[in-house]
Formats: C-alpha cells, sequence, structure tokens
C-alpha cells in the first residue's frame, strides 16, 4: 500500500531531464578538451619552431603605403593604424554596396513581378545571368572594363567641369574647407530629428483627427532648406578644390578608384540578383485577396502596396535578405584579387611583413565576425520591429 | 586579457598546425615518401613556370631538383607545390613542403621570427622600377606623384615606401595579389610603373605585348638576396639544401659541366676527385651517397650552366650575370671548399 503512495523512483539514466544534462557535460567536456588539445599542441608546434606569437606588433611602424583611406595615413604610422585603414575601407565598401543592393534587388524584383511582359522578362533576364557567373569572375571583369577602356590621366575625358574620367578612377572638385560646412551638417542632423517629431505628431493628429498631413513634402523641405540656409548664413563659401593634372597624375580634389568601383558594381551587380528573388518571393507570398480587398476599400495602388503589401511581405523578405547581406560583406574580401585595399588585403600585408600568421588570421576573423554579428543584430531588430501584430 | 589574446589566434590555425608531423627527420620523411615537395612560384618565367608541355622550368626549379638528384640520385623525383607570397612561409611552417625555392629574400626577421633557415643564395637581386618607355621616365627620382603598381606579401612594399619617404615623393599603391592580374592591369596602364625584384621585371617584361616599349630604371633600391629556406630545427636537411646548392657553385668553378663530368671522373685533380666523390668522405657526412654530387651536376648541370639555361642573355629575360658571377669573375658566387 505504501508504495504506491510514496512517488516512483526513477533510474538515474531513465530520467530524461537528468539524463540530458548528463549528456551535455558530456559534450561541453569534450570539445573543452578537444579546444585545449589543439590550443596546447599549437604552442608547442609554435615554440619549437621558435615563431614568436602575440599581439605586440600592432604598434610597430607599418612601413607600407596604401592606396586609398579614409582617414590620413601614411608609411610611418603602426600596423594597427594600417589595419584599421583597412577596416574603414571594407565597411564603406559594404554599407554603400548594401544599400545599393537592397535598392536595386528591390526594383528588380517588383520589375519581375511586372505585368509588363518585356520589363518582367529582361528583369529575369537579368537575374539569371548575374546569379550564374561566380562573383571573382565578375569583379575580374569590371575592373579589366575600367582600365582597360578608360584612357590614360594624360588623356582624361572631362565629363564635366572639374570631373574627370580615367583608367586612375573618377576625379572631381570638391569645396574648400569652411566651418560654415560644419554648422550646415549640424542643421543637417537637426532638420533629421525634427522631421522624426513631426512624422510622430502627424501620425497622433491622423489617428486623432483624421486628417492627413503632406509629410514627405515637408520633411523633404526641412532636410535641404534647413542646411541651405545655414550655409548662406556662414558666408555661402563656393570655393573649390579643383584636380589638376600635374605629374603623371591629378592633384587635388577626390578620386574614387576603379579598384572601389569594380569592387561595388561586381558585388551590387551579383548580390542584387539575388535579393530581387527574395523579394519578389516575399511579395507573392501575399494572398491575392489581400490586394482585391483593399482596392475594393478603395485605396489606390501605391497605399496598397505601402500598407498592405508591404508590410506583410517584408516579414518573408527579411531573415534571406539579411543572409545576402552578409554575403555581400564576406564577398567583399575578394577586394584583394583586384587590388583595392580591404581588411583581409592590408591584414594580409601585415602578416607577410611581420610572419604572424596567426593573429593575422585571428583578426580577419573577428572583423568579419563584428561585421556579421551586427549587421544580424540590425536585422533582428528590424524583424522584430515589423513583425506583424496579432490582435 | 594578455594571455587570452594569445590563445584566441592560436586557435584559430591550431586545426592546421596540430596535424602537422614531426620535423626532426626530414630527409627520412622524403625518403619514405619517395619524392621532395617543393614549394615554388608557378607563374614567374624564368624562375619557376611550367612551359607549353606542363614541364616546369626556371632556375628555382633546377635549385629544387638538385637538391632531387643529391638524395635520389634522379632529379625528376621533386613535387610542386606553386605558392603566393602569402602562403609560402606558412607552407614551409606547417610541414606542407619539404624546401621552399620560392624567388623568397633573406631577412633577419624570417630567419628567427618566422622560424626558417636560409641556406646558399641561388640568386642575387635587387628591387627596381618598371616603366613604359613612353612615360618619358629615366630615373626613379623623376617618379614623384606617381601611380605604383606592386605584388603584396613580399619586401617589395615596404622597400619601395621606404625609398619614396626618403626622397621626400608621394606614391599611390595599388596592390593585386596574382603576378598576372597585376601585369594586365600594368599593360592596360592602371599604373605608371611596377616595382618588384629586377629579375622578376625582366622576367614580366618578357611576357609583354610588346617587350621593346619597356625599361628597367637603373635605380635599384634595396638588396634581394634570394634564397632557399628549410625550416628551423632540422640541421642535417639544411646541410644538404645548402650543398645541393654550393655543388653547382664549385662545379662551375672547377670547371665542371653536364657535358664534360664523365670525363672529369677520371681527373686527378685532388680537389675534383673529391668533389665526384672519387675519393668518398663528402657524401657519408651528409647523409647521401658518395655520387651525390655527380648527380647534381650530371642532371642539373653546374651554376652557370642552369643560370645561361634560365634566366641568361639568351632567354627572353636578358639577364647578365652581373653579382651572380662567381667570385673569380667579380661576383658573388663563393662556395666553401669541398672537404
Amino acid at each position: 500500500m505504501q508504495a504506491t503512495t510514496a512517488p516512483e523512483k526513477i533510474p538515474f539514466l531513465r530520467d530524461p531531464t537528468k539524463r540530458s544534462i548528463l549528456y551535455q557535460l558530456v559534450t561541453m567536456a569534450g570539445v573543452a578538451l578537444l579546444g585545449y588539445y589543439l590550443i596546447n599542441n599549437t604552442l608547442i608546434n609554435l615554440e619549437r619552431q621558435s615563431i614568436s606569437t602575440g599581439f605586440e606588433f600592432v604598434e610597430k611602424e607599418a612601413a607600407f603605403e596604401i592606396g586609398e583611406s579614409l582617414i590620413d595615413y601614411s608609411a610611418a604610422d603602426s600596423y594597427g593604424k594600417a589595419l584599421l585603414v583597412g577596416f574603414l575601407n571594407t565597411l564603406i565598401v559594404s554599407c554603400i554596396g548594401i544599400i545599393l543592393t537592397v535598392v536595386l534587388g528591390t526594383i528588380l524584383g517588383i520589375a519581375r513581378l511586372s505585368t509588363n511582359w518585356l520589363l518582367s522578362k529582361l528583369a529575369a533576364a537579368y537575374i539569371e545571368v548575374f546569379q550564374d557567373i561566380p562573383v571573382l569572375l565578375q569583379l575580374f571583369f569590371w575592373y579589366a572594363f575600367f582600365y582597360e577602356i578608360l584612357p590614360g590621366p594624360r588623356q582624361a575625358l572631362d565629363l564635366l567641369p572639374g570631373v574627370f574620367l580615367c583608367n586612375r578612377g573618377m576625379i572631381f572638385g570638391v569645396p574648400h574647407y569652411h566651418p560654415a560646412f560644419g554648422y550646415a551638417a549640424a542643421a543637417f542632423v537637426l532638420s533629421c530629428i525634427a522631421v522624426w517629431f513631426l512624422r510622430r505628431w502627424a501620425i497622433k493628429r491622423q489617428d486623432a483627427t483624421g486628417r492627413t498631413f503632406p509629410l514627405f513634402r515637408a520633411s523633404l523641405l526641412m532636410l535641404l532648406g534647413l542646411p541651405a540656409i545655414v550655409w548662406w548664413l556662414g558666408g555661402a563659401p563656393t570655393e573649390m578644390n579643383v584636380p589638376v593634372l600635374s605629374g603623371f597624375n591629378f592633384k587635388g580634389g577626390i578620386t574614387i578608384s576603379p579598384e572601389f568601383t569594380a569592387l561595388l558594381l561586381g558585388l551590387v551587380l551579383y548580390t542584387a540578383a539575388f535579393v530581387a528573388e527574395v523579394v519578389r518571393a516575399g511579395i507573392q507570398s501575399v494572398g491575392k485577396g489581400q490586394r482585391e480587398a483593399a482596392t475594393s476599400l478603395g485605396l489606390r495602388p501605391g497605399r496598397v502596396m505601402h500598407l498592405i503589401i508591404l508590410p506583410q511581405a517584408l516579414r518573408v523578405i527579411v531573415p534571406p535578405l539579411t543572409s545576402q547581406m552578409l554575403n555581400l560583406t564576406k564577398n567583399s574580401s575578394l577586394a584583394v584579387a583586384i587590388g583595392y585595399p580591404d581588411f583581409v588585403s592590408v591584414a594580409g600585408t601585415t602578416i607577410n611583413q611581420t610572419g604572424q600568421a596567426i593573429e593575422g588570421v585571428a583578426l580577419i576573423m573577428i572583423v568579419y565576425l563584428i561585421f556579421s554579428l551586427s549587421t544580424s543584430a540590425f536585422m533582428n531588430w528590424y524583424n522584430k520591429k515589423i513583425k506583424l501584430v496579432e490582435r | 586579457m594578455k594571455h587570452l589574446m594569445r590563445t584566441i589566434p592560436v586557435m584559430a590555425a591550431s586545426l592546421c598546425l596540430a596535424t602537422s608531423v614531426a620535423m626532426a627527420g626530414t630527409l627520412d620523411d622524403v625518403k619514405a615518401k619517395g619524392f621532395i615537395q617543393a614549394g615554388v612560384n608557378g607563374d614567374l618565367f624564368g624562375f619557376a613556370k611550367p612551359d607549353e608541355k606542363g614541364v616546369w622550368r626556371g632556375l628555382d626549379v633546377d635549385t629544387a631538383r638538385a637538391v632531387a638528384a643529391a638524395v635520389f640520385g634522379d632529379a625528376d623525383k621533386v613535387k610542386y607545390t606553386p605558392l603566393t607570397a602569402k602562403t609560402r612561409f606558412t607552407a614551409l611552417q606547417s610541414g606542407e613542403i619539404d624546401v621552399l625555392t620560392r624567388n623568397a629574400t633573406q631577412t633577419l626577421s624570417r630567419d628567427t621570427d618566422l622560424g626558417l633557415n636560409f641556406v646558399q643564395v641561388n640568386y642575387y637581386d635587387g628591387q627596381g622600377f618598371l616603366v613604359p618607355k613612353a612615360l618619358g621616365v629615366e630615373s626613379a627620382k623623376e617618379l614623384d606623384g606617381a601611380s605604383v603598381c606592386v605584388l603584396p606579401g613580399t619586401t617589395t612594399e615596404q622597400n619601395v615606401a621606404d625609398y619614396f619617404r626618403v626622397q621626400k615623393m608621394n606614391m599611390n599603391p595599388v596592390v593585386i595579389e596574382s603576378t598576372a592580374e597585376l601585369s594586365k592591369a600594368f599593360f592596360a596602364g592602371r599604373c605608371d610603373c611596377m616595382t618588384s625584384d629586377a629579375s622578376q621585371l625582366a622576367g614580366i617584361r618578357a611576357v609583354a605585348p610588346n617587350p621593346a616599349d619597356y625599361k628597367i630604371l637603373p635605380e635599384i633600391i634595396s638588396k634581394e638576396p634570394l634564397a632557399p629556406a628549410v625550416r628551423h630545427g632540422d640541421d642535417q636537411w639544411m646541410d644538404i639544401v645548402n650543398y645541393s646548392v654550393l655543388a653547382m657553385i664549385e662545379a662551375e668553378e672547377l670547371g665542371i659541366t653536364s657535358a664534360n663530368i664523365d670525363e672529369m671522373m677520371g681527373s686527378t685533380d685532388p680537389k675534383v676527385q673529391r668533389f665526384l666523390g672519387v675519393s668518398p668522405g663528402n657524401g657519408k657526412a651528409l647523409g647521401l651517397d658518395e655520387n651525390w654530387a655527380y648527380n647534381i651536376i650530371k642532371q642539373v648541370g653546374n651554376y652557370g650552366e642552369v643560370f645561361e639555361r634560365n634566366v641568361g642573355v639568351d632567354t627572353p629575360l636578358m639577364l647578365e650575370r652581373g653579382l651572380n658571377a662567381l667570385w673569380t669573375n667579380g661576383g658573388l658566387m663563393y662556395s666553401p671548399p669541398f672537404k
């Protein structure tokens, strides 16, 4: 009788909870042991071959030049700064690349679904061709296109006054530094914040009264107008730093190198083909009835897309879009093949000059991990934000 | 923190290094597998590049062949691993190759930090500049503001930056990994000049659409003793590689060629007798057959033959002996006595 009242004792290995804890502990110990073995073995091997380890090299003078840099850099700076230059170069090509890819991919994806036969087939042909050619080949093609087609600097094409195109890149004038530009930039940031508040107010007012507000036009006016007024009040400086041919190359102005352009173009055109398919899948995932219902309510086609289709399609689009963004960032490491000094290229030179291959490769891995994790984090946040609110 | 900073990268590469074998007996390892794995350039005309039939040719290739002739008595027992400037040292460190004959410059840090041992130099080189004649430049000192095509991962990047700094000139480097891609960009006019070791520039000029349109500027801005390398920690293997190179130099000095070597076996000169193993001793000291030097010269040739065949004035590279002449002719090629 007593046996039925007392809880039955389950043998340790039969208890699924305890068993799973045990398995996890055993697995963890196994992984830790393997890790310890690998690290220890490597350290011993390095020791025996008398290869020095550590990150002391970061502070040594780099003693090599880098073709393009967003910050001031010279061969007298440290390896650390050289690596920072490479990091920023990767960052800028990835950021601009991702923005252009999303824009182009969306246009292509919508064009692919267009009822216009020609437009839809053209988009389809584009997607098939660019998806199927390896991105490295595309990079070689665009790079060769620039240096083979364009003339040398002495015969540079003068597109507009002060804008030159040659096989050294596109060179154009920029305004000379003047404090007014700083104030104008600050005004731009301010008007961005103001627009954000304006939008909140407009939505609130519409919810309360039903009256709409011409938000887009008002925002545009503020974003452009305010900085322009500040620039004008600051003395309206117009002096330009114009590029002039001196010696072999242009001096002054800003140069966008063929390496950068080829890399950007190659990555954007390639990745946009994948993004187009993602966008198409997303739009097609929204039931046909949704569009018909919205239309029968009297919404205009733009509003149907904006208010009904897109919010639902985005849920399907965002996760695979994130992975395409990550692909673009990682593919940017192919830059080394066409001479753009990205992080991998600079780290490669550093590795060779210092011989610290393990440290250098680790840095490369960490940097790409940072890029990938921050992109993912942002896109996950965005994904949560657009999630369908179920009532 | 410091400990952590050291272990993270170590984890990264431990997978490849963990598998590397014990490196003590390279000679035994090589004999067991039956061939020598040599790391070479693979794309450098005159030094290491397969010809149109797929047969490897070049000065560095012949150096690897000399080692094979010494070890196996058969110069063909070599397998080649084409390596980039970046991967070459790692390939040697990790045990992927047995010897590196890939126009690598001997430097202090490579001899120490990288855990390598360089042996006898097989080509004394220096870094120069290749320019199109149409550029109208006579000296490297006129290159201020130039776009410079540079091969990455070599001492060249540092040398050229140093040179422009000393001359207080500006430069804009274009760094491309592969020699072929870099040359294409240079010939198309992407850069004003190209910099690398002078021998390499000669090789690149030889494959230009029109070699006569290009010239090498007179300034040589660095010392580049190109030497084969082996791993630290195996002195016997280092001796074998070292003396395989030296044997070719010694043979040239002794007047022994691949053509006359069989007559020379009957020579009464004790130096020649010792060299060719007629009076034994050298082979045993190295752990090789007594006819190791005979095999090298018979199958590969002496240094002069190898030089003229691969890079000499009658080849498309058109290089003079210069520093690479024997010391008796005013060059730097000098071998210790073979006794």
